[in-house]
């Protein structure tokens, strides 16, 4: 039966292939309206990070837009993002971007969540030579392949946890303590945004001569960190610093508090993420955490005022504090309006030259670009919590709070 | 060798080490066993293993979330992952049963990734974990800690496994398991239903993985995706001990726990898996030696 159906089928595909010419001829600007374009996993693994990643795009494109959009060559843009979901995998999402590209007309590319995904992903838009602007890609193996039209407004894993030792550094000078004498514990992710990490640290290690005592690398399937407890029980080291993505927070969180293991400093990554204080609430307490921004900073831009005035607006919009994740999406989308406006037209390569010239103060923090596309003007932040609340402790300029050092032994709390 | 050291010098930390090794090996016994169940009985080696551990962990979490003591959820996962193995077995295993190993590889892989999608679905791509309130136990000193929901779960594993020598010794059903397992078609001659045993056998194997994964929720933390650690280290134990003893499947997953932990400390944490597996290579050579030894003997 299927000789009769052939022509039936000739014709879907003859009108399929018709569609998605029509498509291609549909270009970046459509009317009055800019369009860009982001693949965002909006299932699979990453789908609550991909949700905050949508919300923080969607705000920054209706506060423009209320604010009367973009000029550009003297006419006035509303902007419009296209969404697909990449399913929370790295070659679906490197399809889903070519399709962007090739049939939706999109050359104005945002970032999707993940380093993964931003690695699987910036080749294709490198080679169509479309500017990408990401704020959720933080591995600094994306910066060391030579991209040109790759920009990220985060701060580079390998900063995350590095203020962590120069805190500890900074605390053992106060007490009179050499910090070489600091024994240090590292117990990383074998993946590499973790190991990323890791580098950063032991660089900072490095200058001030701290010796590393431990230096485990957990199983990507880790649930269980319990013999690298057991090793800091038997070693004593003065810096505990963890990382893992939520999982590695959830459970070093879980197990220091249950098998009560005492560290001077306590210090992860992922800690909202994981809602540590919501889980484990005062097992919680006196732990470092590593965040790219915080709605206590006190940066400013046009749009949205001040970065608490950004928490407000969009807790009021979408009923729940902002991750960071989140703000570092919004502040995407604003070097793009700050680009285009700068750059005054459409083509591709002029907005190439106006990105890598960006120079601005948004609410997120200072955005400026190296030559290879990381933002290398604004630091990561450590919170502390004390109280159940998350308080900025360092950088010492940005500080809301004191660190409290060193965290109380299990015993004395 | 730094790490040999301190174990040499301070050997209570091999308490620690040991303790530990023993009480997680007791939680992958259960999911091990049900492999080894579902394996000899039905040939099927079950991809989506792991994919029931965390269903499990996630019916308890929901009872957690509704106020009740995680540790009912033992009983209760149990129950709720026997009626969704048997709904299971009767949608999609009973069409693969007889049918070539590969095939049922295939079905149990699409069973996994629907699973997975529908547990992210309902319940979050998030890292959640259950707090039984149990504490710790702490020895010689606080030098060694054991806590205690691990110990609980080494007593629930112990239970069900004698409970299971039994139903499998004394009851008609399990009987008629052991029936089926030898001979399928000659249990089928003396009148034993081998559709039901099978259904019975799948929904048994799920109701193990429940409650299996209501120990690993409080234990550790659950997120929809990492089933897959859960059916490897099964699959592993299973080829380790062989098919159809609880007993060596017990010692073989508390041995392999044990040297998991030791491993890890030794080594360091990225060789934790990987020593596991290169143990698995070390005994299956061994085991093969000796079988080709026997077969000599038999030309």
């Amino acid at each position: 039966m299927f000789q009769y159906l052939k022509p039936v089928f000739a014709a879907l595909s003859a009108a399929t292939l018709a569609v998605s010419l029509a498509g291609a001829a549909q270009a970046k600007v459509d009317g009055d309206t800019i369009i860009l374009g982001a693949a965002l996993s909006f299932t699979g693994k990453y789908k609550t990070n991909g949700k905050h990643t949508k919300n923080g795009y969607e705000l920054a494109v209706k506060k423009v837009n209320e604010m009367g959009g973009i000029k550009v060559g003297g006419k006035s843009y509303k902007l419009k993002v296209i969404y697909y979901d990449d399913e929370s995998t790295p070659a679906r999402g490197a399809q889903l971007v070519e399709r962007l590209i090739k049939q939706d007309g999109v050359q104005f590319m945002l970032g999707p969540y993940s380093s993964g995904l931003t690695k699987a992903m910036a080749p294709v838009t490198e080679k169509y030579k479309i500017p990408m602007v990401e704020g959720n890609g933080a591995s600094r193996s994306l910066f060391n392949k030579g991209y040109k039209y790759l920009f990220a407004v985060l701060s580079t894993s390998e900063q995350y946890l590095a203020e962590a030792i120069n805190l500890a550094a900074q605390e053992a000078l106060a007490a009179g303590k050499d910090p070489a004498e600091l024994k240090l514990a590292l117990a990383m992710e074998n993946d590499p945004f973790s190991q990323d990490i890791r580098a950063g640290v032991l660089d900072d290690a490095q200058t001030h001569s701290m010796n590393v005592v431990i230096d485990d690398k957990l199983p990507k399937e880790l649930n269980d960190m319990t013999v690298t407890l057991t090793k800091i029980r038997a070693l004593k080291p003065d810096i505990l610093v963890v990382s893992g993505h939520s999982k590695g927070a959830a459970t070093a969180v879980r197990q220091m508090m249950e098998q009560k293991v005492d560290v001077p400093m306590f210090a992860i990554t992922h800690c909202e993420a994981a809602d540590v204080v919501g889980k484990f609430g005062p097992g919680a307490e006196y732990t470092l955490c590593a965040t790219q921004w915080a709605e206590t900073m006190t940066y400013k831009d046009e749009y949205f005022g001040s970065a608490s005035d950004y928490a407000k607006l969009f807790e009021k919009e979408y009923g729940y504090v902002p991750p960071y994740q989140a703000a570092e999406s919004t502040a995407s989308v604003l070097v793009w309006v700050d680009a285009l406006q700068r750059a005054n037209s459409f083509d591709t390569g002029k907005l190439r030259d106006a990105l890598s010239a960006t120079e601005m103060q948004t609410f997120y923090g200072n955005i400026k670009f190296d030559e290879t596309g990381k933002n290398i003007a604004k630091p990561m932040v450590l919170r502390q919590i004390q109280g159940g609340q998350y308080k900025v402790v360092a950088p010492t300029k940005w500080a809301s709070d004191k660190l409290i050092h060193p965290r109380p032994k299990w015993s004395e709390r | 060798m730094g790490n040999l050291e301190i174990l040499l010098q301070a050997p209570i930390f091999s308490v620690q080490l040991l303790i530990d090794g023993l009480l997680v090996g007791s939680i992958f016994a259960l999911a091990a066993y049900g492999m080894a169940l579902l394996w000899g009985v039905m040939n099927i080696i079950n991809i989506s293993q792991g994919d029931y551990v965390i269903l499990g962990g996630y019916v308890t979490l929901t009872l957690y979330n509704a106020g009740i003591h995680p540790l009912f959820g033992v009983p209760v996962a149990a129950l709720v992952l026997f009626i969704v193995g048997w709904a299971i077995y009767r949608a999609v295993i009973f069409r693969v049963v007889d049918r070539d190993l590969f095939i049922s590889i295939l079905a149990t892989f699409g069973i996994s990734i629907l699973l997975q999608q529908l547990m992210d679905q309902i319940f979050g791509a998030d890292i959640q974990s259950a707090e039984s309130g149990l504490g710790q136990i702490f020895l010689f000193d606080s030098q060694v800690t054991v806590s205690q929901i691990k110990l609980v779960a080494f007593a629930v594993v112990v239970v069900v496994g004698v409970a299971l020598v039994l139903f499998f010794k004394k009851s008609r059903m399990g009987q008629a398991i052991r029936a089926t397992a030898q001979n399928a078609r000659a249990a089928r001659l003396m009148g034993i239903n081998t559709d039901r045993v099978y259904a019975m056998t799948f929904a048994l194997n799920a109701a193990l993985c429940g409650a299996a994964g209501a120990l690993v929720v409080m234990t550790w933390v659950i997120q929809p995706f990492i089933g897959l650690a859960y059916t490897i280290r099964s699959f592993m134990i299973v080829v380790v001990a062989g098919l159809g003893n609880i007993a060596a499947v017990v010692a073989a997953a508390l041995g392999l726990g044990a040297a998991e932990q030791f491993a890890a400390f030794l080594l360091g944490a990225e060789f934790q898996i990987g020593f596991v597996f290169g143990l698995l290579v070390v005994i299956l050579l061994v085991r093969n030696m000796f079988l080709k030894r026997q077969r000599q003997v038999l030309k």
